[in-house]
């Protein structure tokens, strides 16, 4: 009875739970209207599809969970496809050096926006949205506005091929591996003395510094976290999808959006890793069932929003109480 | 926060006056090399002009960003309010007056419900306004496939006309900003705003009705966002949901933020963010005279903002701490 209730709880609550339950009724409303979608094939290209979002949502955490915004990470994405297409330029033999270069950018974004959040004082929304503007307009000037050059073969691999002739599931691509291996590592960085002063940071800042615990040093390394899985979401995208001048836009606040949606509080303190990634499915299944639906696309924003909102708002029905105030501000 | 008491050292607002003339003379020092003119007129007009477009939107911002909310929805209030300004207007000068009503009410409407969502379900102001951005979105594209409406050619003086070489549009700008600065100093309402932003629980405790201030300071928020769209109707003679494309939302938090008002909330003013769009505004005409490439101008609004945010940033340090040792305490759920 009582483990019962508890598991109640844990699943309407609000929490990391509810999200679970989120993902498994918009599962249920996917198999109701396509019963198929759960073939092989079928789920195979749906968590190909959703493994850059999810690997994007686990970099989000740590940042979110430190108590701070990126807002940067769309023009990121965006970036790093076009820096792939204009240095690759359809050379095979380019492949991985471009793709350190594109690794070590993504670093040194994730480290200029954590220095300067850190370092100079500056809240993360104001410093990831400068890098915001200054990525976006860095990279249409560098290429004169519209992206130049191609993508290598082998550079799209990762995120359109995978293991092939697996019997039952047909293919099992490297995006969905990749996503796994990631989402894995994330969850046990969160487990480690790094991830504990990171929800610490988070809780309360004044608490873990008093308590020794290296703040800002932490907080600047979930910037580079988020840096980096912008990164390989971006060789991903690009593979997937191949270059336009439009990749990664608007993609911040769907991200931000699915780690919300995953029980982690704005602010920091709260949630896990692996809610946040599982939130990040859940918004990539209602894309899915919203196509089932056969949903004139212009409205899907408005149920998205609609949503959003609705999730946050439930999340946030028991945490009026004071005892469960979360201490730290999003700065 | 503005240089009432005499102190020692310059009041925020006074310093971003300054950095106003500091970025005017370098900007007239730079056009002048290039052998240009930085106040010929129709320099001043460019100027002005962009100046009343982001200010409403701005204003607006500032006393939600004073309560410790945000809007991200304005974009969207300010297309959506074009789109009903026209095609209400639909070419009639007599039914300009009904317009401007209907217009002022839907952007009332869309920012009580920002408000209500935050205040009364506990939900983060960012992802809120988020949401009925998006739910905004969702709506414009499906109902309106392009510009609609038609507004008269009266109302489309409140775009183009100008005294001198100063626009109608900035002048009524101006009168609103004179107001909202009256509004904050002088009324209850006002004072209540800067307490629920600096502490919500303090100020609860204290007998001020938070849910109210923050629903007030949203539904201004969205009838300034609502008169932005008159203009944006007006410039364009016909209702357009394109508008939000601009990201008019983020220019406008840029500004407050240049203005000198904390993003946390509690402290700041319209008088500053009046000075943080005007600053924008002569950036983008100096660029504009010096024919530097668009994208150059987003990279240098970038670095600028963060520059500005950061010195802000360290004068607050020193000042011997006066709301950072708050700062970790203060509960906010989201």
């Amino acid at each position: 009875m009582t483990r019962a209730r508890r598991l109640g709880a844990a699943l309407l609550g609000g929490g990391t739970g509810t999200v679970f339950l989120l993902l498994v009724l918009i599962f249920a409303g996917i198999l109701a209207l396509n019963p198929g979608f759960f073939e092989g094939p079928s789920l195979m290209a749906f968590l190909k599809q959703a493994a850059p979002l999810v690997i994007l949502a686990a970099g989000q955490y740590f940042v979110i969970v430190s108590g701070n915004f990126d807002l940067s990470v769309g023009a990121l994405v965006g970036a790093q496809v076009v820096i792939a297409a204009r240095l690759i330029d359809g050379e095979e033999s380019r492949t991985v050096p471009v793709m350190l270069v594109m690794l070590a950018f993504g670093i040194g974004v994730g480290l200029v926006n954590g220095l300067i959040t850190t370092v100079l004082k500056v809240q993360s929304f104001i410093t990831t949205l400068g890098m915001l503007l200054v990525l976006y307009g860095a990279i249409r000037l560098w290429t004169g506005g519209a992206p130049t050059g191609s993508l290598s073969e082998a550079f799209r691999t990762p995120g359109r091929l995978g293991i092939t002739d697996v019997p039952l599931v047909g293919q099992i691509p490297w995006a969905l591996l990749i996503m796994l291996a990631l989402g894995a590592g994330a969850i046990l960085l969160m487990r480690t003395r790094f991830g504990r002063i990171l929800m610490a940071s988070g809780d309360n800042e004044l608490a873990a510094k008093l308590s020794g615990a290296r703040v800002d040093a932490a907080r600047t390394a979930a910037f580079v976290l988020s840096g980096v899985s912008a990164t390989v979401a971006g060789i991903l995208i690009g593979g997937f999808a191949g270059v336009s001048a439009q990749v990664g836009e608007g993609l911040e606040f769907t991200v931000i959006t699915a780690v919300v949606l995953g029980g982690v509080a704005l602010g920091g303190g709260r949630g896990t890793a692996l809610a946040a990634m599982a939130g990040a499915l859940a918004i990539e299944a209602l894309f899915t069932l919203f196509n089932q639906m056969a949903l004139p696309a212009t409205l899907r924003p408005a149920v998205q929003g609609a949503i959003i909102i609705a999730a946050v708002a439930y999340a946030a029905r028991r945490r009026t109480r004071p005892a469960l105030q979360t201490t730290a501000s999003p700065s | 926060m503005t240089a009432q008491t005499p102190r020692p050292r310059l009041g925020t607002t006074a310093l971003i006056y300054l950095a106003l003339a500091g970025v005017l003379v370098l900007g007239a020092a730079a056009v002048a090399m290039d052998g240009g003119n930085l106040f010929a007129t129709a320099n001043l007009v460019d100027m002005l002009t962009r100046t009343s477009l982001t200010g409403f939107l701005a204003i607006g911002m500032t006393l939600v960003i004073l309560c410790r909310s945000l809007d991200l929805s304005v974009g969207y209030t300010a297309a959506l309010s074009s789109l009903v300004a026209a095609t209400t207007m639909d070419g009639q000068a007599a039914n300009v007056p009904l317009a401007v009503a209907l217009v002022l009410l839907v952007s009332g409407l869309i920012g009580s419900a920002n408000g209500a969502i935050i205040a009364f379900l506990k939900v983060n102001p960012f992802i809120a306004t988020l949401g009925t951005g998006l739910i905004l979105k969702g709506y414009l594209d499906t109902q309106y496939k392009g510009p609609a409406g038609d507004v008269p050619s009266v109302f489309q003086q409140f775009g183009y006309t100008r005294i001198g070489f100063v626009p109608v549009s900035a002048l009524v700008m101006l009168a609103v900003a004179a107001a909202a600065v009256w509004y904050l100093r002088s009324t209850r309402t006002g004072h209540h705003m800067y307490a629920v932003g600096g502490d919500v629980e303090v100020a609860r405790m204290s007998g001020i009705r938070t849910t109210r201030v923050l629903l007030t300071a949203h539904v201004l928020c969205g009838m300034c966002a609502g008169i932005a769209g008159l203009l944006l109707a007006a410039r364009f003679g016909t209702g357009s949901a394109e508008a939000y494309t601009n990201l008019y939302e983020l220019d406008a938090i840029a500004a407050v933020v240049l203005g000198g008002t904390l993003l946390l909330g509690g402290k700041g003013g319209v008088a500053g963010t009046v000075a943080g769009v005007a600053i924008l505004a002569v950036l983008d005409t100096v660029f504009n005279v010096m024919q530097i490439d668009p994208f150059a101008k987003d990279v240098l609004r970038g670095a600028v903002i963060i520059t500005a945010v950061a010195l802000y940033a360290r004068r607050q340090l020193d000042r011997t701490a006066r709301r950072p040792r708050f700062a970790a305490t203060q509960g906010r759920q989201s």
